[in-house]
C-alpha cells in the first residue's frame, strides 16, 4: 500500500493524545488513591489542552485524506457496520469528553466529576484505540494488518508516546510525577516494543494466499503478466504500490526499530527528570512512530497489486 | 432474487479493447461520468476506466498461452467494499444485485477500494469519488431502448461474443447454463465474496474430421444432382431439366 501521510499523522498524533489522556487519569486515580501525592491543576489543564491539540491535529490530517472533505459529517452514517464511520463518531465524543475533563479540572469542580469524567473519556479512548485499529486489521485479505496483533500494537505504541509525552508535561508542571510517569513509559514502551517484533516476526512468514492463479482462475504454476492494460498509471498503480525501493523500506523499519523503544529509553533512563531529555525522548519516539505507521502501510501488500504487474 | 452479472468467455477474447473504449464511451457521458482523463495527449496519461484487459502468459516457451483477461466489478453477492463505506455511499441494489456508488454521498476516503481484493475500483482523479463499473444500470433497465440494446455497453461491444449479461440467478438465463456447462468460475474463491461475474475458463478447441468430408463418397442430398436432359424439341426450364 502507499503511505499516505495524512493517515500517518492521523494515526501517530491521536494515539500519543489518547496515550497522554490516560497517563493524566492514571496519575490522577492513583492520587485518588493516596498512593501519590497529588500533582497540581495545571498538570491535568495542560495536560488536556495538549491531548485535545494532538487530536485536533490528527482530525485535521484526516481531512487531507478525503477527496471530498467538505462531506466528511456523512461518514458518521454507517457505524453499524463500519469501523471507519466508528471512528468518525468516537473521536469526536473524546474530544468532547477531553475537554469537559479538563474544564472540570480548570474549575476544579471536585474530585467525583473530574473521576468520573476521566472514566467515560478513558472507555471512549480504548474504543478509538480499537476504531483506529480495526480499519486496517478487519480487512482480511491485507494479511499483514488481520491480526489481533494490529489493535494491541496501536494501542501500545499510543500509550507509550503518550505516556513519553506525559513524563515531559509532569516535568514541567508536577516534578513529583515524573519519574513514575517516566518508568511507566519505558515499561509500556518495552511491552509495545514486543507487539511490534511479533507483528514483523509473523508477517515475515506470510504466504500470501492469492496468487496470480487464483486471481485470473488459470490453474498453471507459471503465469507471466504481458500487460496491465494500460501504459500510463491508474488509480491502482498510485494507491496501492508504495513506489520505494527495498532498501528505503528495510531504512524505515531499522529507523523505526532504534527509535520507538531503544533510543528514547536511552535517553529517559539518562533524563534525570529534567524536560529538555524527556522532550528529546518524545521527539525521537515519535520519528519512530511516523517510520513505523509508514512501515505498516507499505508493508501490507495488497492482493488486487497481482493484476499490476507488468505495463506492457 | 435476481443477481445481474457478466460472464465472460476467455477461450474467445481476443483482447481487441472494445469493451473498454465502448465502457469509457457510454459512461463517461452516462449516469457514471465524467470519467475525466489527465495529460490523455501527453507524457503519461491517465484517467479513469471501469473496466480494463490484461495479458498473460501462461506456461513457459514455447508452450504458452495467451490469456486476455478483460477485468470489471465482479458485482459481489457478499461485496467486502460495501460494509465499510462510512457513508453508505457504496452500496448493493437489493432488486438486481448490481453494486454502485452514489456520488453524492462519497467523500472520496479510498477506504472500499482497500477493501476490495479486485482492484476494480478507481478513484476519479477530477470528480475525487470513487467509480466503478455499474453494468450501465442507466441502460439495462431503459424501457425506451429496444430490448436487444437493454445490455452493458461492454456486451454489445464485443465483437467474438466473449461477454454473456443475464441474471445468475435464473437457472434458465444464458449465463447460468454458460457457466453450468462451461465449467465457469470465479475470481479469488479463497476470500468468500462471492463474485457474481464468472469466468469461462479456456478449452482446448477440437476440430473433427469425418472420413466422408475428407472424400466425397457420396451426394447424400442429391442437391447437385443432374436433372433429367428435356427431350429434343421441348424447352428447356430451370429447375425442371437441365440445359
Amino acid at each position: 500500500m502507499r503511505p499516505a501521510w495524512s493517515v500517518i499523522l492521523l494515526t501517530t498524533l491521536i494515539g500519543a493524545g489518547q496515550g497522554l489522556f490516560l497517563a493524566l487519569y492514571a496519575i490522577e486515580v492513583i492520587a485518588a488513591a493516596g498512593v501519590l501525592a497529588a500533582p497540581g491543576r495545571m498538570f491535568y489543564v495542560a495536560g488536556a489542552v495538549l491531548v485535545l491539540a494532538l487530536l485536533a491535529a490528527g482530525l485535521l490530517a484526516s481531512f487531507f485524506h478525503l477527496g471530498r472533505p467538505e462531506r466528511a459529517w456523512r461518514s458518521a452514517a454507517k457505524w453499524r457496520t463500519s469501523w471507519l464511520s466508528r471512528e468518525a463518531i468516537v473521536l469526536p465524543a473524546f474530544m468532547g469528553a477531553v475537554f469537559v475533563y479538563g474544564v472540570a479540572h480548570h474549575l476544579q469542580a471536585g474530585e467525583r466529576i473530574s473521576l468520573w469524567m476521566g472514566a467515560a473519556g478513558t472507555v471512549l479512548c480504548l474504543a478509538l484505540f480499537v476504531c483506529t485499529a480495526m480499519i486496517y486489521a478487519c480487512l482480511k485479505f491485507l494479511q499483514e494488518w488481520h491480526t489481533t496483533l494490529t489493535p494491541l500494537n496501536y494501542f501500545l505504541l499510543g500509550t507509550a508516546s503518550g505516556f513519553t509525552l506525559a513524563a515531559l508535561l509532569a516535568a514541567l508542571t508536577a516534578p513529583g510525577a515524573t519519574k513514575d510517569l517516566a518508568i511507566a513509559a519505558l515499561a509500556l514502551g518495552a511491552l509495545a516494543y514486543l507487539g511490534r517484533l511479533a507483528a514483523l516476526r509473523r508477517n515475515a512468514r506470510l504466504r500470501p494466499r492469492s496468487t496470480l492463479a487464483t486471481a485470473i482462475g488459470v490453474k498453471h504454476p507459471r503465469i507471466t503478466q504481458k500487460a496491465q492494460g494500460f501504459m500510463g498509471g491508474s488509480f491502482n498503480t498510485r494507491e496501492f504500490f508504495h513506489g520505494r525501493t527495498r532498501e528505503t523500506v528495510r531504512f524505515a523499519r531499522g529507523t523505526f526499530l532504534a527509535l520507538i523503544f531503544p533510543a528514547p529509553a536511552l535517553v529517559l533512563g539518562f533524563s534525570g527528570g529534567n524536560a529538555f531529555p524527556l522532550a528529546v525522548a518524545f521527539a525521537l519516539q515519535y520519528a519512530g512512530l511516523l517510520a513505523e505507521r509508514w512501515y505498516f502501510f507499505a508493508e501490507a501488500n495488497h492482493p488486487q497489486n497481482l493484476y499490476y504487474q507488468a505495463i506492457s | 432474487m435476481t443477481q445481474l452479472a457478466l460472464v465472460i468467455d476467455l477461450n474467445v477474447c481476443v483482447g481487441c479493447h472494445a469493451c473498454v473504449t465502448s465502457c469509457k464511451e457510454w459512461n463517461t457521458a452516462g449516469s457514471a461520468g465524467p470519467l475525466t482523463d489527465q495529460n490523455p495527449y501527453a507524457k503519461d496519461p491517465t484517467g479513469t476506466f471501469l473496466n480494463r484487459v490484461q495479458t498473460f502468459e501462461v506456461g513457459e516457451y514455447p508452450d504458452t498461452q495467451t490469456v486476455h483477461f478483460p477485468k470489471s466489478c465482479l458485482h459481489c453477492e457478499e461485496p467486502p467494499c460495501v460494509p465499510v463505506c462510512p457513508t453508505g455511499a457504496s452500496y448493493k441494489r437489493p432488486e438486481d444485485g448490481i453494486v454502485l456508488v452514489d456520488y453524492e454521498k462519497c467523500i472520496g476516503c479510498k477506504y472500499c477500494a482497500w477493501a476490495c481484493p479486485y482492484g476494480v475500483r478507481e478513484l476519479d482523479q477530477q470528480q475525487k469519488v470513487m467509480t466503478k463499473c455499474t453494468l450501465c444500470v442507466d441502460r439495462i433497465h431503459d424501457v425506451s431502448l429496444p430490448e436487444r440494446d437493454r445490455k452493458p455497453a461492454c456486451v454489445l461491444a464485443c465483437p467474438t461474443h466473449a461477454r454473456l449479461f443475464g441474471d445468475i440467478h435464473d437457472p434458465a438465463s444464458e449465463v447460468s447454463a454458460a457457466i453450468r456447462e462451461n465449467g465457469g468460475y470465479a475470481l479469488m474463491p479463497e476470500w468468500g465474496t462471492h463474485p457474481a461475474n464468472h469466468y469461462l475458463p479456456r478449452r482446448k478447441t477440437q476440430f473433427r474430421i469425418h472420413p466422408d468430408e475428407l472424400k466425397r463418397v457420396d451426394n447424400p442430398l442429391k442437391v447437385d444432382g443432374k436433372l433429367p436432359k428435356p427431350a429434343p424439341g421441348e424447352p428447356a426450364l430451370d429447375d425442371v431439366t437441365t440445359w
